[in-house]
C-alpha cells in the first residue's frame, strides 16, 4: 500500500465489524475497504491463510464460508459478517495431531514449499464431506481452482483420495456409494 | 488494501437499497458476490466511493422453477442455481452452463443475476438469458421495468441499467415438449473463460423426445448403442444458437430454414450447414490464446457436436442419451 497522508487516513470510512472465524467471535475495527484476507491475516494473525494472485485466480486464499470454500482475497471482511468462516487453523492447528486432509498430505507427499496448502486443505475439507467417494477425474476437478507451482498436482490428487479414506470412504469412486471397503 | 478508500452499506431490505442507490448513482455500485467486481477493484481499474452491498437483503435469495419459467433472485448463487434439481429438470442447459462458470470456489459466492448485469461476453449466463429468451426485473424508486436480454445488452460490459437501479431477478424459460438444449465449451484450463462456447435450443415436433423432466439423463452415462427405439421418430423444427467469448453481445442466432424438416436420425446431414451458417454469424477476435480463425473453427465444431449429441434418440429405459458430448 502506498504512504496515505495523516488526512487521508483520517478520511478513510472504518467500521466496526464483528466476525467469526473458527467458532470464535470477534469485534474489530477495520477500514471498509480492508479484504478478508488482510483482515485474517493481519488482524487475527491467522497467517495461515496465504494471498497469491488477489483477483481470484490461484486459491491459496481459499476459506470456507459457512462450509463453503471461497476466494477471501475476494470478499471485504465486512461482507463476511453474519457468516461462519473457517481457516486453515480451525481445520486443524496441532503439529501432532493433524486433522485427516492434513493427515491425507503428509501421506501422500502432497506438499514441498506449502505456499499453495492451506487453499487445497480447505478445498478438499469441504469436496470430501461432498463427495465421500471422489473418482480420480472428480479429484481432479476439485481441485483445478488452486494453483501449486512446486509439488505438482499428482500427489495432491492422491490427497484428495487418501482424505476420503481416511474419512472411511474407499478413496475411489467406488460402486457400492454407500457401502465402502477400506482398502490397505 | 488493495482497493481504494471507500464505504460499505449493508441494507437490509430493498427499498433501502434502491434509497441508497439513488443517494450515491454518481459515486456508488452495487456489490453482489464480488466476484467480478472486487477484482477491478483490487487492480483499480474502478474507485467507487461507494459500494451497496446486497448480500444481507431480504426477499432477494428466490428460486422456483415451473413447467413456464425458471426465476432466479438477484442473490442466488451459480452454485445453488447449478445443483437446484427443480431448475435441472425445467431447463437443463442452465446447469449445463453453470459448470462451465470459473470454478467451484467462484461459483459459491458469485451469483448469477451479478454475472448478467457484469455482461461479459465471455461470460455463460447473460449467453443463457438470451437463448432461453428470459427477462431480468429492474427496480428503482421510480418503478419497476422488466428487460430483455436485447434490451439489457448494450456492448461488452456495457448494459442499458441506470446507476440507481438494481436487478432483483432474472427469469428463463423452461424447455418446452419437444425441445432439447445444451451447452459446450473449450477452455484452456478447467474453470478458465471459454474460447469458444456454445448453446443450443433444439425443437422438435414429438413431444415425448424429451420431456423437461429428463434431467437425470443429461448427467447420466448412457451407452448409445442400448437406445431402444421410443421417441426416435421425432423431426428437427427450429434451431437457436447463442456464444461465449466470440460475439461482443450475447447475439442469438435462428438457423430453423438450415434445419427444419431433417428427422434426428439424419442429422449428419445438416451438421456441415449449421456450422458453416454460425461460423458466418460470429465475430471472434485473435487475442495471445487464440486466433480469430482458430474461435471461428472451434465454435462449428462445437455446434456440430452438440447438435449431434442433441440428436440422439432416447435409450431403452425411455431417457433421452445426451451425456458425452463427443
Ligand atoms: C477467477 C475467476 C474466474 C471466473 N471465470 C468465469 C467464467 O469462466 N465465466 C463467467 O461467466 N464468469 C466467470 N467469473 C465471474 C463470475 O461469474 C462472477 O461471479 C459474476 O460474473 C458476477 O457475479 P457477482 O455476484 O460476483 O457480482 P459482483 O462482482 O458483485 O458484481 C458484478 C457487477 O454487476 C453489478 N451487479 C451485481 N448484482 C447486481 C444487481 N442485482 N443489480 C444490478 N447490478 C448488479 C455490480 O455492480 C458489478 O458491476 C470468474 C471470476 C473469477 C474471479
Ligand atoms: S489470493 Fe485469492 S485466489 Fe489468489
Ligand atoms: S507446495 Fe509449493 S506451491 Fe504448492
Amino acid at each position: 500500500m502506498t504512504q496515505m497522508s495523516a488526512a487521508e487516513a483520517a478520511a478513510e470510512p472504518r467500521s466496526t465489524i464483528r466476525l467469526s472465524v473458527n467458532g470464535k467471535d470477534h469485534v474489530l475495527d477495520v477500514p471498509d475497504r480492508k479484504l478478508l484476507s488482510d483482515v485474517l491475516r493481519q488482524d487475527l494473525e491467522l497467517t495461515g491463510t496465504h494471498v497469491g494472485c488477489e483477483h481470484g485466480v490461484c486459491g491459496a486464499c481459499t476459506v470456507q464460508l459457512d462450509g463453503d470454500p471461497i476466494r477471501s482475497c475476494l470478499i471485504f471482511a465486512a461482507s463476511a459478517q453474519s457468516h461462519e468462516v473457517t481457516t486453515v487453523e480451525g481445520i486443524g492447528d496441532d503439529p501432532e495431531n493433524p486433522a485427516d486432509v492434513q493427515q491425507a498430505f503428509i501421506d501422500s507427499h502432497g506438499l514441498q514449499c506449502g505456499f499453495c496448502t492451506p487453499g487445497f486443505i480447505t478445498t478438499i475439507d469441504a469436496f470430501v464431506n461432498e463427495n465421500p467417494h471422489p473418482s480420480e477425474e472428480e479429484a481432479r476437478e476439485a481441485i483445478s481452482g488452486n494453483l501449486c507451482r512446486c509439488t505438482g498436482y499428482q500427489n495432491i490428487v492422491k490427497a484428495v483420495q487418501r482424505t476420503a479414506e481416511l474419512r472411511g470412504g474407499c478413496g475411489q469412486d467406488c460402486c457400492g456409494k454407500d457401502a465402502p471397503e477400506v482398502s490397505q | 488494501m488493495k482497493p481504494s478508500p471507500l464505504r460499505i452499506h449493508r441494507p437490509k431490505t430493498v427499498e433501502d437499497t434502491l434509497e441508497l442507490l439513488a443517494a450515491h448513482a454518481s459515486d456508488g455500485k452495487i456489490i453482489a458476490g464480488g466476484q467480478s467486481l472486487v477484482p477491478v477493484l483490487n487492480m483499480r481499474l474502478a474507485s467507487p466511493k461507494n459500494l451497496i452491498d446486497i448480500t444481507a437483503v431480504e426477499g432477494l435469495d428466490g428460486l422456483t422453477a415451473t413447467e413456464t419459467e425458471i426465476t432466479v433472485g438477484a442473490l442466488v448463487s451459480h452454485r445453488r442455481l447449478e445443483r437446484d434439481p427443480g431448475a435441472a429438470c425445467a431447463n437443463p442447459v442452465l446447469g449445463e452452463a453453470l459448470g462451465h462458470v470459473a470454478h467451484p470456489a467462484i461459483r459459491n459466492r458469485g451469483t448469477t443475476v451479478g454475472s448478467i448485469a457484469h455482461a461479459d461476453p465471455n461470460g455463460e449466463m447473460p449467453m443463457i438469458l438470451a437463448l432461453t429468451g428470459g427477462r431480468v426485473k429492474v427496480r428503482s424508486l421510480t418503478g419497476t421495468r422488466t428487460l430483455t436480454a436485447d434490451e439489457l445488452n448494450v456492448g461488452p460490459l456495457e448494459t442499458s441499467l441506470e446507476p440507481e437501479e438494481l436487478i432483483t431477478e432474472a427469469s428463463f424459460p423452461s424447455l418446452q415438449p419437444g425441445q432439447r438444449a445444451g451447452f459446450d465449451e473449450l477452455a484452456r484450463r478447467s474453470g478458465d473463460y471459454g474460447l469458444a462456447g456454445v448453446g443450443l435450443i433444439m425443437s422438435t415436433d414429438n413431444t415425448d423426445f424429451a420431456s423437461t423432466s429428463d434431467r437425470a439423463d443429461y448427467v447420466d452415462n448412457v451407452d448409445p448403442a442400448s437406445s431402444g427405439a421410443a421417441g426416435t421418430a421425432a423431426t428437427i423444427t427450429g434451431l437457436k444458437a447463442g456464444f461465449v467469448s466470440v460475439t461482443d453481445t450475447p447475439d442469438i442466432i435462428e438457423l430453423d430454414d438450415v434445419v427444419a424438416g431433417t428427422p434426428v436420425d439424419r442429422v449428419d446431414t445438416i451438421v456441415d450447414a449449421v456450422a458453416s451458417a454460425i461460423k458466418d454469424f460470429i465475430d471472434p477476435e485473435g487475442d495471445i490464446h487464440a486466433s480469430a480463425d482458430y474461435r471461428r473453427h472451434l465454435t462449428g465444431v462445437l455446434a456440430g457436436r452438440l447438435l449431434k449429441r442433441l440428436s440422439r434418440p432416447k435409450n431403452a429405459r425411455g431417457v433421452s442419451v445426451l451425456s458425452g458430448g463427443q
